[in-house]
């Protein structure tokens, strides 16, 4: 069942088009991790699903309630944590985590607060204006994940946190996760990502490029090759789908396309395999790929846009 | 649908009076404070009626008029009629901005941190913020209102029953109420709480402008004017309620307004878009001095337009006076008749102190800037490169310095163009800028009292306006409070020449230079020394 639909969502800001159709679907249960560069309009979707910004065209919906209509019912049964938290200096950690709790109404669990206080190593008796950036976020981290919330909406949520916290953040969204609830989490810590989402979607100009779990994206990319044969390998350059030959001391080092990999390795094993290394593309390889040639791409985008 | 709109209004509110605790009740408690010692004090000063109408023939002249507005009641020149004229426009004008702060502070100040994002991702209504920080200003200003109703009717003077004590209190939180519903407009139309302020702050200025304006030349036009619709109340000589009613009226039409921009507008946009920046620094940014001089552009040329506008203002004045003072002995009396000097020139003595205090407020902005960098830790980044600590607070002492000389010299010339376009004999303009020009050490020494306060005790820097205020309080309000003298020889101000009525006593010019030289030098030592 859809937790989160996003029907073809254009915004405009005066001439400027942020969004130019994006479609997005995060179903119960589900980690939905949503990536690309600064300015593609990730934290303009996310705040229109908020209802703090008005879609120009194109429909948002969340629990199958209007995204700007219906906020208020909406966000009774979400949680927002923002990348950059900004609290009101004169008041203190927990204060703030307990008007949140207030304002959101009474679903939640005291023991859970104290919990995560603990888990975060958060001092909540100190003024948010004597707090780092870390420890800001560690507040609005605290407040969400205490709530019961059926949707979490994580906007590049762990910037400022140190290694020890991000291990504490991926537990309490796997915990959540195991629980039936739904996350979209925007980042750029793409090892993050692929630690904790079973979906993927990359945004670049406004639009959606890919979609899918992360093996269907793999699948659409290429897989590095370290071959070494007793024979010299020959004649790789002509097969086609293979990319970036370079010869490390005995061995080639390669790229090859997904659907191309049957012929090169039925090619290279006639030379004698001595070592066959693979490795499947991270998600940064398959981020880099659909950002390469960006700079050519950018200036049609964004003219275009004008 | 309205749960869509206001849900949590309540919890907000209790949230905005969390945070303003204190600030709330210390602006409450100045406010009524000063209004009720004022008005005793000068029920102790006057003591008969003989002598508060000698004070209301002087208030006679259009200078006077364009400064606290028209007096009512100048005939019976009641402690009430006295307070109501004297006290009310300034008073006014402190509760504006009280409630244009407030407003700020709570609208478009906690939208641009990005704090209102995370309310809105909360279930809380989409006007609610709006909403919730109206009520407490609105709140605020009738609490006002009836602590300064009361406490006037506590005083027990005879002119001030309950129901002129109450209207002067209805009076002060009328315009806290509009100038709310103001702040509240443009908190929405502008993007940022700089922009909101910058413009509500405008609107008072001009407000008061045109009532001085309205009230000197053509009365309808001060009824352009909400300070004018007010004052319009007559207080204790008349108390009209009529013009109090329109005020809130027309709050009550700008809340709506603005309400209803805030529904239709995205978080953090506003309706006076910004315009695109450049995109590569001009040669000119590209020093410690020029990027000081750019983070304050904008704000020394609204101030430089001010200056100009506020000597013309004066000046437009300066034709009336002969006239009135030919025809009002008591005038001629408290003004010591020097030979070969008209009264106008005398009176403007009078005058330059004043607009040199107004003009030190911009250089000392200019120098106090230093420290508000230092606090947001923005100098680090001049510092942590090849500046030293004697170029970047010379910048700031430089555009401070030169600031004063252009300030001064604005208010001046425009005091002498339109001064001299009124008179029938004009004033030399010569004698008439040495006169303005010769208060230059007294700024001096305020600007290095700022320098040695932000180099050997940057955090008690706010200290010189304390004192700036001292001067303008005793200077000005001296002779009208019967202060004594040692008092105000504790200003600078108070030692400059008057020229052209006085001798110019180099001597003194050159003390008071030195001071300002060895409070400037002492300052700079101070901050190579210390932590930034």
């Amino acid at each position: 069942m859809s937790v989160l639909k996003t029907t073809n969502l254009i915004k405009r800001f005066g001439e400027f088009t942020a969004l130019d159709g994006v479609n997005i679907e995060v179903n119960e249960g589900e980690v939905y991790g949503f990536i690309g560069p600064n300015g593609a309009g990730k934290s303009t979707t996310i705040r229109i699903l908020l209802g703090i910004l008005k879609a120009t065209d194109g429909e948002a919906k969340i629990f199958g309630l209007d995204a700007w209509e219906d906020a208020v019912d909406i966000h009774k049964r979400i949680a927002y944590v923002p990348g950059d938290v900004n609290l009101w200096p004169n008041l203190t950690g927990g204060e703030v985590i307990d008007l949140f709790v207030k304002l959101r109404g009474s679903n939640n669990k005291s023991s859970r607060r104290e919990e995560l206080i603990g888990k975060f190593d958060l001092d909540p008796s100190k003024k948010c204006r004597t707090y780092s950036k870390g420890n800001r976020q560690k507040v609005a981290l605290i407040s969400a994940f205490s709530s019961d919330a059926d949707l979490y909406i994580l906007d590049e949520p762990t910037s400022g946190l140190d290694p020890l916290m991000e291990r504490v953040f991926q537990e309490c969204v796997l915990e959540a996760k195991s629980a039936g609830k739904s996350i979209i989490l925007s980042s750029h810590i793409l090892s993050e990502v692929e630690r904790l989402c079973d979906k993927v979607g990359i945004i670049r100009h406004g639009k959606i490029i890919e979609t899918g779990t992360l093996n269907e994206l793999r699948h659409l990319t290429r897989t590095s090759l370290v071959v070494e044969t007793k024979q010299p390998l020959t004649g790789l350059n002509e097969i086609s789908g293979v990319h970036g030959i370079e010869k490390k001391n005995h061995a080639f080092v390669f790229q090859v396309d997904a659907e191309e990999l049957d012929n090169v390795i039925k090619h290279v094993s006639n030379f004698g395999i001595l070592s066959l290394e693979s490795a499947p593309p991270t998600l940064e390889d398959l981020f880099m790929r659909h950002y390469e040639g960006t700079g050519k791409t950018l200036k049609t985008g964004v003219g275009g846009a004008k | 649908m309205s749960k869509q709109l206001y849900k949590n209004t309540r919890i907000l509110s209790g949230l905005i009076i969390r945070r303003d605790r204190v600030r709330i009740p210390v602006w409450l408690i100045s406010l009524s404070a000063l209004t009720i010692i004022v008005a005793a004090a000068f029920t102790d000063l006057y003591k008969n009626e003989g002598e508060r109408q000698a004070l209301a023939d002087t208030m006679k002249n259009p200078a006077m008029t364009a400064m606290v507005g028209q007096g009512y009641g100048l005939e019976n020149y009641t402690n009430g009629a006295m307070m109501a004229h004297q006290m009310l426009l300034f008073t006014l004008m402190a509760v504006a901005i009280m409630s244009i702060l407030l407003v700020v502070r709570h609208t478009r100040a906690d939208e641009e941190d990005g704090r209102i994002e995370m309310i809105r991702a909360l279930p809380a209504g989409r006007l609610a913020n709006l909403t919730s920080t109206i009520l407490v200003l609105v709140g605020t200003n009738v609490l006002l209102a009836l602590i300064v109703g009361f406490g006037l009717t506590a005083l027990g003077i005879e002119s001030m029953d309950l129901e002129g004590s109450l209207l002067y209190g209805a009076a002060l939180g009328a315009t806290g109420i509009v100038f709310t519903a103001i702040t509240a407009l443009f908190a929405q139309l502008s993007e940022s709480s700089r922009g909101t302020i910058g413009f509500s702050i405008t609107i008072l200025l001009i407000a008061y402008l045109i009532r001085a304006i309205g009230d000197v030349s053509n009365e309808a036009l001060s009824w352009l004017s909400p300070l004018g619709w007010v004052l319009g109340s007559e207080v204790f000589v008349n108390n009209y309620w009529s013009p109090i009613l329109l005020t809130v009226s027309v709050a009550f039409i700008l809340v709506v307004l603005s309400l209803y921009l805030n529904a239709t507008r995205d978080l953090e946009a506003g309706f006076l878009p910004a315009k695109p920046g450049k995109k590569k620094a001009s040669s000119f940014l590209l020093s410690p001095l020029g990027l000081a001089f750019r983070l304050q552009r904008t704000g020394l040329v609204a101030w430089a337009v001010g200056m100009l506008i506020l000597g013309a203002s004066y000046g437009s004045v300066l034709g009336d006076l002969e006239s009135f003072f030919a025809g009002n002995d008591i005038m001629q009396n408290l003004v010591t008749p020097s030979e070969g000097f008209t009264l106008t020139e005398q009176f403007l003595t009078m005058l330059m102190s004043v607009i040199s205090m107004i003009c030190t407020i911009p250089p000392l902005m200019a120098m106090l800037k230093l420290k508000g960098e230092e606090r947001k830790n923005r100098t680090d980044h001049l510092l942590s490169r090849s500046v030293s600590r004697i170029r970047l607070m010379g910048s700031y002492l430089l555009i401070s310095i030169v600031c004063g000389f252009v300030m001064l010299s604005l208010a001046a010339i425009g005091l002498g163009a339109v001064g001299n376009s009124v008179m029938e004999e004009g004033i030399a303009f010569g004698r008439l800028y040495s006169a303005a020009m010769v208060y230059l050490p007294a700024i001096w020494i305020m600007i290095g009292l700022a320098v040695l306060l932000i180099g050997i005790a940057p955090k008690l820097s706010g200290l010189v306006w304390v004192y700036l205020a001292y001067s303008f309080f005793v200077v000005y309000l001296g002779g009208l409070l019967q202060l004594p003298e040692w008092m105000s020889r504790l200003s600078p101000y108070d030692h400059i020449p008057n020229l052209p009525v006085e001798e110019l006593d180099y001597m003194k010019v050159v003390i008071l230079t030195i001071i300002a030289i060895v409070t400037i030098a002492v300052g700079f030592i101070g901050y190579k020394k210390r932590d930034v």
